[in-house]
């Protein structure tokens, strides 16, 4: 953008706030009619002008696709059916203003296809505009009368008397005069003939914010104040090359694609403001730096323009430092920052930057308050004790998409508050520089070397706890629009998934009558899919279909694992009370948690809980892991053992009862055949078969009550982790589940008390015969020693395949295990035949939407993203666990 | 399933007759959930015993055609107890397979029919609801001797305790109808289920089968609300029918007794939230919120107070908010009163804007069922950011449990109460609130004050401070 040409933002800021005293920009004026050129910001609300029959709607299919243009006619139609009907006027305007009201705030280009012609028609539309920061474009069809009136003679669906076009004309031509007024300043475009629609071209333009298409990398700085040294200091350490010119200029040389972004102030209260506006405007000059304008430097700009203004906050400083400055210099300086564009969106709208934050329904728009957002941020209207404004929390409101980076008022450490930081730490305070990289999200500081000023209010005496515990103050409360009704949730494994307001409805009590706190819910399991069943006489569940699944989505290395049969748990441990606090902000001095798959606590005694904990604390202290892996927490995948802890009630009132029951009923049964059979009556295949159902009675008790044994104290329970799910910063989805069951088999057997529980597992090659077998062997010792069966995985965490998504595992249970699931006498082959037939591709569907859930909140928590975003992954897997799915799979 | 009928009847084979299957053969009959054997492991002069064993198909149950059977909990499960216990499944085989016994009939022996004779019942597995007395009750007063063999639920865990099953032999001197007729009724008033849909051709069903012996039970209420399962409007009508017959005697007397029992809980409820209505109308409140409004009792009374212009019910069960429309007729209500109630699902854990700008909230008995830990976030969600003008707020005096004569010492009042406040904590607590959050508070004992541990309840009405 060249420095001489005026800054449109700034016009249009004028012009929507109708400031006509605020003129410190010399306006060119604009011809009427460009040679035949439109300029059309995109988006903006383009109102076409023109009586009836004057060439409009032609001129907006011509231009505009057909979803851009609302027309009154077509309004009118619907809501009673005939477009010519006068009485449905206002219904019709009711439609189309509230069509319009969606666009707008979807930030979509907009026609509006009606008259037009009086200024009571546009009024509503201009402020329409306004509401939703748009630009506003007139077109306008001024044709002569006849004409008009002859194109609607020749339309045979409509009958308009001549008067009514007269009078139409006149109204626009009364009104041509104060369309500027009106709001279209800027983009008013008048055609006279024909031919001038003819030969209209209309051309789009980005608005100025629009950077959509700049991806970075990049370097976004902090408010630097003429803190020059520090910013040298600060690019070097970001790897930029600086270097001194013969003339004394500094020249900056990025590092390989970087580019720096400037959040702005860039002057006022510090030592060296030239040079930092020397070296800003040569970097934005060469293509390394972006700059948005901070109020500082508008504020510098307008006094340098010789305009009347308040020499405090440091700017009385900073004309000093630039007396001495050729006049050139300060023109330039004065051009520069006039010319900065209130703030922009980046990398495909991913990334805002501003100097005071921008809140998602005025990012990438253009108006005076957006302006005014961007400077200044937005303020209560109160004063503080210190006499500052008071501002009002956008941060912690904000719910866009896009990150939003940020300075203006200093902090002493940047924190992320819903996707938005301020990298304002107050190096002319004192404090230090700060660089935030995009897209690694890191943090590079320097020191400031001295306090070149003093603070209203003392911003590193902020109680340090305070500071560091905003993120979890701010996003302590969750939001119930964050979670109810139907919900799309993006996720980076399995694009969108959808949850279904229905299942919201139930996953809201789940999670409100019996979770654990939000804060510690980063993770739920998913639900696993059995293999597809198999044709093995007695059998439903054998690894060759495992195998064969995986070997046909081009797996070939799978590992198993023992499926344990307990109750799933996740386990969340912590190096210290004040880790709990910090990092999860849950201040009631624990070392953890360990919760359900369905986020209920586990333990109703806290003090088992606190016991569990420390072992594995204790654990992870032995093994070190919290060096090795650098945390100061971890969470974990886990079966906790035995089942009877947690199915204490599904045992008495289920399992228990028809074991029982059917003994009983089989042995008398039994009995009085056999009395039968010895008086001669002929019983035999009765008796054989009540023999056969007998027995499966006695396995399946058998099967069910090695599960159950009596837990006195915490030495009862048994926890067998097999996946190390996250620690500080990092999800460990790209390893290996041979690196994690290393991992865990390591931690298992530094566990004093002998409450981990190592996995057994294996590594089988799909596609060599000698390892399957092998394989199978394994898992029929396993299943005829009272093992539950196997857990059967491709070796890489997550499997994309041909056709997306591979089950993430999939479960392979044993022969007398299904009992428990099927019932007792469920491997009687009538039972069994008809037990085959079930379908599996809803729960293989919900299990990759469930575990591409899972994967996103640790994700998100790992990252750092606001509470409501890790919740909403969390609450969805609830919501889908209550889809209708057979509860057998 | 097994049920034996045995006779010392002489002939005892005569029981063939009576039954219609021969002694010397077994039959086999095929039913819409498995099928029924019927045969004799003893069949001599002195002594006969015939056996119905029940087959019930454990695979059929579960997949059988939609709309089959009842949709209930125990069908749609592999591992039930209902193929092998007596439930309404050995009823529905007793009136198919003996159907001619059962209603009295015997082509051969037609006296014998109508003679009592000395029989003998066994049941290998009898669910039992209300455990032995319930049994002894039921069968006693129609003559017999009842013999009960109680079962563990698994003799490896015994701290599991007993199962609900029984081993069961009656016996009795009566005609074999008769004592079908009983089984055929009361096997599944003892296990207290049907497996099959329940409507009004059920009443006639038991008014036919307990014509003779039910309008003189002792235990008729009981026996007919459990075998209509539970529902009142039927129990209602079957039992004016009964009494038709019976002369009305000693009904009024048990309802009122019914109203006694219930009278001492719906009390206190009562109390509870005619003193609420009370402090929302004492504060001047026209738009009040009831969260936690369950199935809307408190809602039915504010809106019968013409001072409140907008009712606003929020729960977190969608359950319990049907159930309330349902009993408040919302989609009948005359559109004067309709328009001044709205409900919804909501949860006190998040934040949300359709709670803000309200007069008054009324929060009755639902704080104890959140965890203490969840309790701030309560706070603020209701104090920060819904902060309506008042608060209402009750919860249990746990002091006070001490005077429920039913309630285990150290138990909650409710299964799923989080925690039940002393009148201290409950007052250190709503303090806090109002130093935290700007409010006033006075508290207020609801229910019959006990001199030592207080009211039942406790009531705190918070006011917002404006001027300050």
């Amino acid at each position: 953008m060249s420095h001489t040409s005026p800054n449109p933002e700034t016009q249009a800021r004028n012009e929507m706030e109708g400031d006509s005293k605020e003129r410190n920009v010399s306006h060119k004026a604009k011809p009427n009619e460009p040679q035949g050129k439109f300029k059309i910001p995109n988006p903006s609300l383009i109102l076409l002008i023109g009586p009836s029959g004057s060439g409009k709607s032609t001129f907006a299919h011509k231009h505009f696709k057909p979803t851009e243009i609302l027309s009154s006619d077509f309004c009118r139609g619907l809501v009673s059916d005939d477009e010519t009907d006068q009485s449905a006027t206002n219904d019709a305007f009711e439609v189309l203003r509230f069509i319009a009201a969606k666009r707008l705030a979807a930030g979509k280009l907009t026609v509006i296809d009606a008259t037009n012609v009086q200024v009571e028609a546009r009024k509503p539309l201009v402020a329409l505009a306004r509401e939703y920061h748009y630009l506003t474009v007139a077109i306008v069809f001024n044709m002569p009368t006849k004409l008009c009136q002859q194109r609607n003679e020749a339309r045979a669906d409509r009958d308009l008397k001549p008067h009514v076009v007269r009078q139409q004309s006149q109204q626009l031509r009364r009104s041509l005069r104060g369309l500027k007024r009106e709001g279209f300043r800027n983009f008013l475009y008048v055609m006279s003939t024909p031919e001038a629609v003819e030969a209209a071209h209309l051309e789009r333009q980005p608005l100025w914010p629009n950077r959509t298409d700049e991806h970075g990398p990049f370097d976004i700085i902090g408010d630097i104040h003429g803190c020059f040294d520090e910013l040298i200091d600060l690019l070097k350490a970001l790897g930029y090359e600086i270097s001194t010119q013969p003339d004394g200029n500094t020249v900056v040389e990025p590092p390989h694609g970087r580019k720096v972004i400037f959040v702005g102030d860039f002057v006022d209260r510090g030592p060296k403001v030239a040079e930092v506006l020397r070296l800003v405007m040569h970097m934005q000059r060469t293509g390394a730096a972006i700059c948005v304008p901070g109020n500082h430097d508008v504020k510098l700009a307008r006094a340098l323009r010789g305009r009347n203004v308040n020499p405090t906050h440091g700017l009385a400083e900073s004309l000093a430092q630039l007396e001495n400055e050729s006049t050139e210099f300060k023109t330039e300086i004065a051009e520069f920052l006039d010319s900065l564009v209130s703030h922009y969106v980046l990398d495909n709208g991913k990334l805002v930057v501003a100097h005071a934050g921008m809140k998602p329904e005025l990012q990438g728009r253009a108006s005076g308050r957006v302006r005014e957002f961007a400077l200044y941020g937005e303020t209560t209207g109160e004063i503080d004790e210190f006499g500052l404004p008071i501002r009002a929390n956008w941060a912690d409101e904000y719910r866009g998409p896009a990150t939003v980076v940020y300075g203006h008022t200093p902090v002493p450490e940047p924190q992320w508050v819903n996707r938005t930081i301020n990298i304002d730490t107050g190096c002319v305070f004192g404090g230090k520089l700060t660089a935030l990289r995009y897209p690694e999200r890191e943090l590079i500081s320097v020191p400031a070397y001295q306090m070149y000023y003093q603070p209203i209010k003392p911003f590193l005496d902020e109680a340090d706890e305070q500071s560091t515990l905003k993120t979890h103050r701010t996003d302590d409360i969750l939001n119930i629009d964050d979670v109810l009704g139907k919900r799309l949730i993006s996720t980076r494994l399995h694009h969108n998934v959808t949850i279904r307001e229905e299942n919201t409805i139930n996953a809201l009590e789940v999670m409100s009558r019996f979770a654990v706190n939000p804060k510690w819910l980063i993770y739920l399991p998913p639900t696993m899919s059995p293999t597809e069943t198999t044709n093995k006489p007695g059998l439903l569940e054998h690894p060759t279909e495992a195998f064969t699944y995986y070997r046909k989505q081009g797996v070939s290395k799978v590992i198993w694992e023992e499926k344990h049969m307990g109750s799933r748990a996740v386990v969340i441990i912590c190096r210290d009370p004040e880790t709990a606090k910090k990092r999860f902000g849950i201040a009631d001095d624990t070392l953890g948690i360990c919760y359900t798959r369905t986020g209920r606590r586990f333990f109703e005694d806290t003090a088992v809980e606190a016991e569990m904990l420390k072992q594995v604390k204790e654990a992870v202290d032995n093994v070190n892991y919290w060096e090795t892996l650098d945390t100061d927490w971890i969470c974990l995948d886990c079966e906790l053992m035995p089942w009877s802890v947690k199915a204490q009630e599904l045992l008495k009132q289920q399992y228990a009862p028809v074991g029982a029951s059917a003994r009983i009923a089989f042995g008398e049964a039994v009995t009085a055949l056999e009395t039968a059979a010895e008086r001669g009556i002929d019983v035999g295949r009765i008796l054989d078969d009540y023999r056969q159902r007998e027995e499966a009675v006695t396995n399946y008790v058998k099967a069910y009550q090695q599960y159950c044994w009596h837990v006195q104290s915490i030495s009862d329970l048994k926890l067998a982790p097999f996946h190390l799910l996250a620690t500080e910063g990092t999800v460990y989805f790209d390893k290996n589940h041979l690196w994690h069951m290393e991992m865990l088999s390591k931690l298992c057997e530094r566990s004093e008390n002998g409450l981990l529980f190592a996995t057994s597992y294996g590594i089988v090659n799909v596609t060599d015969n000698a390892s399957e077998t092998e394989a199978i062997c394994r898992w029929e010792e396993l299943t005829e020693q009272s093992g539950e069966g196997a857990v059967i995985k491709p070796l890489d965490f997550i499997v994309q395949g041909k056709r997306g998504l591979v089950q993430p595992a999939v479960k392979c249970r044993g022969r007398e295990y299904l009992r428990i699931i099927y019932g007792p006498e469920y491997t009687l082959p009538q039972n069994l035949e008809r037990l085959r037939t079930r379908g599996l591709s809803h729960k293989r569907s919900l299990a990759l939407r469930e575990f591409a859930l899972g994967v996103e909140a640790l994700e998100r928590f790992v990252h750092r993203e606001p509470l409501s975003h890790v919740h909403e992954c969390v609450f969805g897997i609830l919501s889908l666990e209550s889809e209708a799915v057979d509860p057998r799979l | 399933m097994l049920l034996k009928i045995s006779t010392t009847y002489a002939p005892a084979t005569d029981l063939g007759y009576l039954l219609h299957k021969h002694p010397a053969r077994i039959q086999s009959f095929g039913l819409s959930f498995g099928q029924a054997h019927v045969f004799y492991p003893e069949a001599r002069g002195e002594t006969c015993t015939a056996a119905l064993l029940l087959d019930v198909d454990p695979v059929g149950l579960v997949r059988r055609p939609h709309g089959q059977f009842e949709e209930n909990f125990a069908l749609a499960q592999y591992v039930s107890d209902r193929p092998y216990v007596a439930s309404s499944f050995l009823s529905v085989a007793i009136a198919r397979v003996f159907s001619s016994a059962l209603s009295g009939k015997c082509k051969d022996r037609p006296q014998l029919a109508e003679t009592e004779i000395p029989l003998k019942v066994e049941l290998s597995i009898l669910p039992c609801r209300g455990g032995e007395i319930l049994l002894r009750r039921l069968f006693e007063p129609l003559g017999y001797t009842v013999t009960a063999e109680s079962h563990a639920l698994n003799a490896q865990f015994p701290d599991w305790g007993q199962s609900r099953y029984f081993t069961v032999t009656l016996e009795n001197t009566c005609r074999l109808s008769e004592l079908l007729t009983h089984l055929y009724v009361l096997i599944p008033v003892l296990d207290d289920e049907k497996h099959y849909w329940v409507g009004d051709a059920e009443i006639e069903k038991l008014l036919k089968h307990g014509n003779d012996w039910l309008a003189a039970h002792p235990e008729q209420e009981s026996i007919v609300h459990r075998y209509l399962k539970h529902q009142r409007h039927l129990t209602r009508e079957a039992l004016a029918q009964l009494r038709e017959e019976d002369a009305q005697e000693n009904s009024d007397t048990i309802q009122a007794q019914e109203e006694a029992q219930v009278e001492e809980r719906i009390g206190l409820n009562e109390i509870r939230l005619a003193s609420v209505t009370e402090a929302l109308k004492q504060s001047s409140a026209k738009r009040v919120l009831d969260l936690g409004c369950g199935e809307g009792k408190l809602l039915r009374k504010l809106l019968a107070e013409k001072q409140f212009e907008e009712i606003v019910g929020m729960d977190v069960s969608h359950r319990a908010l049907r159930i309330a429309q349902e009993r408040l007729h919302y989609d009948r209500l005359p559109e004067k009163l309709k328009e001044r109630l709205r409900l919804f699902q909501g949860s006190l854990g998040y934040r949300d804007k359709r709670l803000a700008g309200y007069d008054a909230a009324a929060i009755v008995e639902v704080i104890e069922h959140l965890d203490l830990a969840r309790l701030a976030t309560f706070e603020r969600v209701l104090f920060e950011f819904a902060c309506p003008r008042t608060v209402v707020l009750t919860t249990p005096n746990i002091e006070y449990n001490v005077q429920f004569e039913n309630l285990k010492a150290g138990n909650f009042r409710h299964k799923d109460h989080r925690f039940e406040w002393t009148r201290d904590e409950f007052q250190a607590w709503a303090t806090r609130i109002t130093k935290r959050f700007g409010y006033t508070v006075v508290f207020h004992p609801i229910g019959p004050e006990d001199e030592n541990v207080g009211p039942p309840t406790q009531m705190a009405v918070f006011t917002r401070k404006i001027d300050e």
